[in-house]
């Protein structure tokens, strides 16, 4: 690990500033990924901002009737929330399906919005990746892509964005709230907070250099049924090969966002109207011109049969 | 068979290649070719950084190299050895302890990001006079082999038991909205940030049922 020198953010504005004003430095909270990623010299910050002092723990109502989730928010008292239980199921399974209980008594909610991939040639140093040095080349490309992206992804990044939470949040339709810089806030939403790879794969969100996540905010409950169903190699404690977070009301409407097949969590809205048609109508929409290789041509499929066992278990109970 | 023979050929030049650069990096440096070469990179002078922790119910005042892992800290400086490192990348739960009663891989983890935190180690658990009731069903139940992920292993089981009392749900949890019962699922799931190479899997579910009064 590199050298870095340390400091302790007293408000999110301080912190935005000190970030923006000092090359090469990177906030802290959880540090689950950051200091993996330090430790192997994937991330060399010479600064860190520690923002765990900030009071940016809460979870409160909005007066628009959702919630307000404070950035700080640590993964497990997220997923245990009563409330979060009852009117945001598909969040907490969405947390619980992700990782083990102590990297999730550690791990934030902003933090898991920016984790990084688990692109096997993104973190091999000695592979060229153009996420780790822009313009190296990638080493995913005609390597091993059982785990790559099938749709969205370009010439220059097959990968996949790891994150289970973001999928129910881009479910949800929630808003990242940010402090810059220069002090003024603005709210994300969540559906433009996301970048697709192009040409600039190392640039993964809308974020602005030193602007500061402070909290994520949920719309009013959408009701209906929620669940958030995971396939991976393991029964637990893996990433996804592929997962389907849906919300399906009683007469057969919904919503459906899917992990592990983009380099972001990936919903399209317009594929929503199939759900009463289907799995195999709904898969069609959404992964329309998907593009995959022999090793991950699979990813289809199990979406497809993953969203249909959805369906079929929401019109049994 | 063009490709295989310009694979091997790039490999064995990248080879001669790697060793003729590390013999050129050994020899002294004299005269002429000492006067072109650049200077050497450098490299940041370590930082320090106070910070005070209390550990199994004592209060350590550190200052610390800002690089240094909790984990480190406790076997290094503290030289509480019972903390294991394992993979140090939070994939194996053998480094577990707990932070303000919380478990937390403590290789993931900056000690001075833990100023004024209670930290509990294997060592604050029991002593060998004195065992947890967890050590001592571990030891009952042969819960190990070799016993290297052991102390991460108790830390986790231990807080396994308190997770489920205060209604912390997991994967298996059926209904999200209902408090989680202590059931053998349930200890399966929440301890699988704890890998044991030795495969002791089944008696350390034992043990953990046990002290968890979980029936069959």
């Amino acid at each position: 690990m590199k050298a870095f020198t340390y400091q302790r953010a007293a408000t999110p504005a301080e912190a935005a500033a000190a970030a923006a004003r000092t090359p090469n430095a990177r906030f802290i909270a959880g540090g689950t990924n950051l200091l993996d990623l330090m430790k192997l010299e994937i991330e060399t910050p010479t600064h860190l901002i520690d923002v765990n002092g900030l009071a940016l723990d809460k979870i409160e109502p909005t007066r628009e009737g959702g919630l307000r989730i404070g950035a700080l928010v640590r993964n497990t008292d997220l997923a245990a929330d009563a409330r979060v239980r009852r009117d945001y199921g598909v969040l907490s399974r969405a947390l619980l399906a992700g990782a083990s209980v102590q990297l999730r008594n550690k791990a934030t909610t902003a933090g898991n919005l920016l984790q990084r991939t688990r692109c096997p040639y993104f973190y091999d140093t000695n592979m060229p990746c153009n996420k780790r040095v822009p313009g190296a080349g990638c080493s995913a490309i005609g390597g091993h892509t059982r785990g790559h992206a099938i749709v969205g992804q370009s010439e220059a990044c097959i990968a996949t964005h790891p994150s289970d939470m973001a999928v129910a949040m881009q479910l949800l339709d929630a808003g990242v709230e940010t402090v810059r810089p220069d002090g003024s806030a603005r709210t994300i939403p969540i559906a433009d907070f996301y970048r697709l790879p192009g040409n600039t794969p190392h640039i993964e969100n809308t974020l602005m250099p030193g602007e500061l996540i402070t909290a994520v905010t949920l719309p009013r409950p959408l009701g209906g049924k929620h669940y958030y169903r995971k396939v991976r190699d393991r029964a637990s404690y893996a990433f996804a090969l592929i997962s389907v977070a849906a919300v399906v009301q009683p007469d057969g409407s919904g919503r459906v966002a899917v992990g592990g097949v983009a380099h972001r969590p990936w919903r399209v809205p317009a594929a929503e109207a199939q759900l009463p048609r289907g799995g195999k109508a709904t898969t069609g929409a959404l992964l329309a011109g998907a593009r995959t290789t022999e090793d991950n041509a699979f990813k289809i499929l199990l979406v497809e049969r993953t969203l249909d066992s959805i369906l079929a278990q929401a019109r049994a109970s | 068979m063009d490709d295989s023979t310009n694979i091997n050929t790039t490999r064995r030049g990248v080879l001669i290649g790697g060793a003729l650069g590390a013999t050129a990096a050994a020899l002294p440096l004299t005269g002429a070719q000492a006067a072109t070469q650049p200077p050497p990179a450098s490299t940041p002078a370590p930082v320090t950084h106070k910070v005070t922790l209390r550990v199994n119910g004592q209060p350590r005042e550190l200052n610390i190299d800002t690089r240094t892992t909790l984990l480190d800290v406790l076997r290094e400086n503290l030289h509480l050895t019972g903390t294991k490192k394992g993979c140090d990348q939070g994939q194996c739960g053998a480094c577990t302890v707990l932070l303000d009663g919380r478990r937390i891989n403590s290789c993931l983890s900056l000690a001075i990001m833990h100023d004024g935190a209670e930290i509990t180690t294997i060592e604050g658990m029991g002593t060998p006079d004195k065992l947890h009731p967890m050590q001592a069903a571990f030891v009952k139940h042969d819960g190990y082999q070799c016993g290297y992920c052991t102390p991460g292993q108790i830390c986790s089981a231990v807080a396994v038991i308190d997770e489920i009392r205060q209604g912390i749900p997991s994967h298996v949890t059926g209904d999200l909205n209902v408090k989680p019962l202590l059931s053998v699922d349930e200890i399966r799931e929440r301890m699988s940030g704890n890998i044991c190479r030795c495969g002791a899997y089944s008696n350390i579910i034992d043990a953990i049922k046990e002290v968890g009064g979980v029936k069959a």
